[in-house]
């Protein structure tokens, strides 16, 4: 009898958890989308030195309007990396564990995420257009968190951990401007990593 | 009385506990959706959502979207709370 109660009990638990947060997102795409991170961040590095700029020369650098698109480009590919990377391991483990990826569940979490991460790339897109290149890492650093905090509520409540990680190097690397992408590759590439590796351990 | 009595009968099927916990943390729930949540069939996730009905613990909305027809649950404020005395029993016969 005791059994048959304890057993209702995990079951009202588990369906309350399924139905209302989206769990499918495995942590290996944390990993990926990091490493993604990683690799464009380096690459955006060789993209400076070959355009003859020093990153972290003494003097004030200019960016040419070619290497903007350049780098613009690259952003977009790095993104299209993470994105894809994140569905296939997220199908991957619904298909896995025999969990409905389109719930509300997901709807919720996606608008939520949305909200604020649309709001930062309108933004950034401002930031590009008037030329203020030094902003545009802490702000993708701010908004990106906030949109993790955000979304807390609709997924795996730790992401809420990584969103102050990156709301805080977000707040430090606006009074660092010139080190943007330094920021850049330890918010977006070792975090994710990190993160998808204590989140792959912790809910495998 | 014991409390194994004061257990409310009209939850004692796995479906129905789990019908109601779905709708307990979320608004408006439609049929497609909660019969894949459950894991179980139509004629299943029918019968059940029924007799939560007649008990009048949930609230079925028939609506048409084009020419589908749509079903959507929710909870009702007496199935809410129902469903809240079911759990602290549980929740005492753990203790126990």
């Amino acid at each position: 009898m005791n059994q048959k109660h304890q057993e209702d009990l995990a079951h009202i638990r588990s369906m309350m958890e399924r139905s209302s947060r989206f769990i499918s997102l495995s942590g290996l795409s944390g990993v990926f989308a990091g490493l993604s991170a990683l690799i464009g961040g380096l690459y955006v590095y060789q993209l400076f030195k070959a355009n003859g700029i020093e990153y972290f020369g003494e003097q004030q650098i200019t960016i040419p309007a070619s290497l903007v698109n350049q780098l613009f480009y690259t952003g977009l590919i790095i993104l299209a990396f993470a994105f894809l990377f994140g569905l296939t391991f997220t199908v991957r483990k619904s298909r896995k564990y025999d969990l409905p990826i389109w719930t509300s569940a997901t709807k919720n979490m996606l608008f939520n995420l949305a909200v604020p991460l649309v709001t930062g790339g309108i933004f950034c897109l401002a930031l590009l257009h008037h030329e203020i290149y030094g902003f545009i890492a802490p702000t993708t650093l701010i908004f990106y968190g906030l949109a993790l905090v955000n979304a807390e509520k609709y997924t795996f409540s730790d992401i809420k951990y990584l969103g102050f990680c990156e709301l805080v190097l977000g707040f430090i690397s606006l009074f660092y401007i010139g080190y943007g992408l330094v920021f850049w590759i330890i918010g977006f590439g070792i975090l994710h990593i990190l993160y998808g590796l204590v989140m792959f351990k912790k809910y495998k | 009385m014991g409390i194994i009595d004061k257990l409310n009968k009209d939850f004692e099927s796995r479906v129905r506990l789990g019908i109601m916990s779905v709708l307990m943390v979320n608004e408006w729930v439609d049929f497609t959706e909660m019969k894949n949540l459950l894991n179980i069939t139509d004629g299943n996730l029918a019968s059940h959502s029924s007799a939560l009905e007649k008990s009048e613990y949930i609230e079925v909305k028939k609506e048409f979207v084009g020419k589908k027809p749509k079903t959507s649950y929710q909870v009702t404020p007496r199935g809410r709370a129902a469903f809240k005395e079911h759990l602290s029993y549980l929740e005492k016969l753990m203790k126990s």
